[in-house]
């Protein structure tokens, strides 16, 4: 499969703090990686070395096979800052229309009105930013990050000042994207949310990758649980010692009512591979 | 349409609706009536219209030298409001904007980064262009209507006061790559003052005749040619002016306005374009 987003060897230095430190990372087309790790781990500046806000000071960054920062991997990508402010006399449309002209895109009145469908500001066309509130700001970013068709999106903090309606219409919008093919890179701390929508999740910790894969390929075994008669018992084991563990059980004559082969989540994972360092 | 003039239309319609340019029109309102009522006010209590024999048959003309001396100290105040304008325009335009979170977007986008500046360049230097042609030809005729003089020259000056404000849109648009916006305005208009002090002293260096001063003057002004270009505009307003209503003119505000001479527009071509470059340089190379 084709890689929409990838790093090799990247670092960062600033001054004598290094943010990054020889980071490899990719992202493939249609994939949804979620960007994880304490703050200060260098999540940020990895998007925005990918975008072409920051240069990198060693190691390469591509964008749908384009440099990252070229005018190609720009115009192939679309981005959600972590901080970002709109000037508060512009409407949404007007914002749209802005970026629209920004990205070349021909798209028009009917790309808007999809836009703010899917980010659910339908009904506040018209309305100008600054009488927005922060989590309609936040939608309208999204919908800004969006304009032009982008092949790959990096999402920084997306759903940091949405409330659980919001959160949940930017996890449909999510689906949504991958459905159409759109890579995404997710920055977020919100581990619940990554774990729901993410394909892969990387983990950052002091500028390196600690942790990188599927959640189900990265969860160790915790045990089962089998609940029967007098309770819930816990044993030992993983999801192949479950037939043995019920014949057993059933031979001694109890009742088997249900069977749960307990995993490590993705909120352990994190801790672990960031050694508890939850700065 | 070019990312160039995308990014102009986007600065152009954010000057005009920012909270600053309202009052920067009342501003002018109040200046221009003001200027209007003193004009009015020391008309009336001199005779303008009689030449005055100071000994020996040298004559001054007396309209003249009281008109061209209070348009010359309009011509400053345009000059200052112009800068105060363009100032407010381009001190955050980029490590202000970038900290409250306005440039990350737009600069992701194919346009690119000199785009941006280009446009933003552009926009200030139109919106400041138009607004201190906008006060000159009001003071221009507020003083013909009031004392029926016209200057000696009226395009040139009114040119040089917007190659002025478009000097300092430039300094201060590079000062916002490296500064903040708070430092970068303060510094923009201590660069100002630093180009008035400079006149100043070349006044004073014309009137002692004192070589160092004038020296220092005419550095200054090779440095920063906002002043030089302001000086060669009240030069050219009495530039047909002779005798003794000349020399009547030298012992006020005209005592340093010095003509530029012919190089000193292509240098200041050349001054934009460095600073264009120092810009190109300086925006390319930051993290944002």
């Amino acid at each position: 499969m084709a890689v929409a987003f990838s790093a090799r060897g990247l670092a960062k230095q600033y001054g004598n703090v290094k943010a990054r430190g020889g980071v490899d990372v990719a992202v493939e087309e249609g994939e949804l990686v979620g960007l994880l790790g304490p703050n200060g781990a260098g999540k940020s500046t990895l998007v925005k070395i990918g975008c072409g806000l920051v240069r990198a000071s060693a190691g390469q960054a591509e964008v749908c096979g384009a440099p990252a920062g070229s005018r190609e991997a720009r115009s192939a990508m679309g981005y959600l800052a972590e901080l970002f402010r709109f000037p508060g006399w512009y409407s949404a449309d007007e914002v749209l229309e802005l970026h629209q002209r920004l990205a070349g895109s021909k798209g028009g009145e009917g790309e808007r009105t999809e836009l703010l469908g899917l980010v659910g500001l339908e009904e506040a066309r018209k309305r100008r930013v600054e009488n927005m509130s922060k989590g309609m700001q936040q939608r309208l970013g999204i919908a800004q990050a969006l304009v032009g068709t982008p092949r790959m999106l990096f999402l920084d903090e997306p759903t940091s000042a949405l409330d659980p309606a919001g959160r949940r219409t930017v996890r449909g919008l999510l689906e949504e994207l991958r459905r159409r093919g759109v890579s995404v890179l997710l920055n977020s701390h919100l581990l619940s949310e990554v774990e729901l929508v993410c394909d892969r999740v990387v983990i950052l910790h002091r500028g390196d990758v600690v942790a990188a894969g599927r959640t189900e390929e990265l969860a160790r075994p915790r045990g089962i649980e089998i609940d029967v008669d007098g309770g819930t018992r816990h044993y030992e084991g993983d999801r192949e010692d479950v037939p043995r563990l019920v014949t057993e059980l059933v031979a001694a004559g109890e009742s088997v009512y249900g069977v749960r082969v307990l995993t490590s989540t993705l909120e352990e994972i994190y801790l672990e591979a960031v050694e508890g360092d939850t700065a | 349409m070019s990312g160039v003039a995308i990014i102009a239309g986007y600065a152009v319609r954010e000057s005009m609706r920012r909270r600053v340019f309202p009052i920067v029109i009342l501003l002018t309102g109040a200046f221009l009536a003001l200027y209007a009522f003193g004009v009015y006010k020391a008309f009336q209590s001199t005779e303008p219209f009689r030449t005055e024999e100071i000994g020996a048959g040298a004559i001054v003309d007396q309209q003249v030298l009281f008109s061209a001396t209070l348009f010359g100290l309009a011509m400053f105040a345009t000059l200052f409001l112009g800068t105060v304008l363009a100032i407010f325009l381009t001190h955050a335009v980029v490590r202000g904007d970038a900290e409250r979170g306005l440039l990350q977007p737009l600069v992701v986008r194919p346009v690119g980064r000199t785009a941006l500046l280009a446009g933003r360049f552009g926009a200030a230097a139109i919106v400041c262009g138009i607004y201190v042609v906008f006060v000159y030809v009001c003071e221009l005729l507020i003083t013909h209507a009031i004392t029926g003089w016209w200057p000696d020259r009226i395009a040139r000056p009114a040119a040089e006061l917007v190659g002025a404000v478009v000097v300092l849109v430039a300094i201060s648009l590079v000062g916002s790559i490296f500064l903040s916006a708070i430092a970068n305005g303060i510094a923009i208009f201590m660069v100002f003052g630093a180009g008035l002090v400079a006149g100043l002293l070349g006044q004073i260096g014309e009137a002692l005749n004192s070589g160092s001063l004038k020296t220092i003057a005419s550095t200054t002004s090779w440095a920063l040619p906002f002043e030089a270009l302001y000086q060669d505009g009240l030069n050219a307003i009495t530039a047909d002016t002779a005798g003794f209503t000349r020399a009547a003119l030298s012992l006020g505000p005209f005592g340093g306005a010095q003509a530029a001479g012919a190089s000193f527009a292509p240098f200041v071509f050349a001054y934009l374009a460095f600073f264009g470059f120092i810009a190109f340089l300086g925006f390319r190379r930051k993290d944002l």
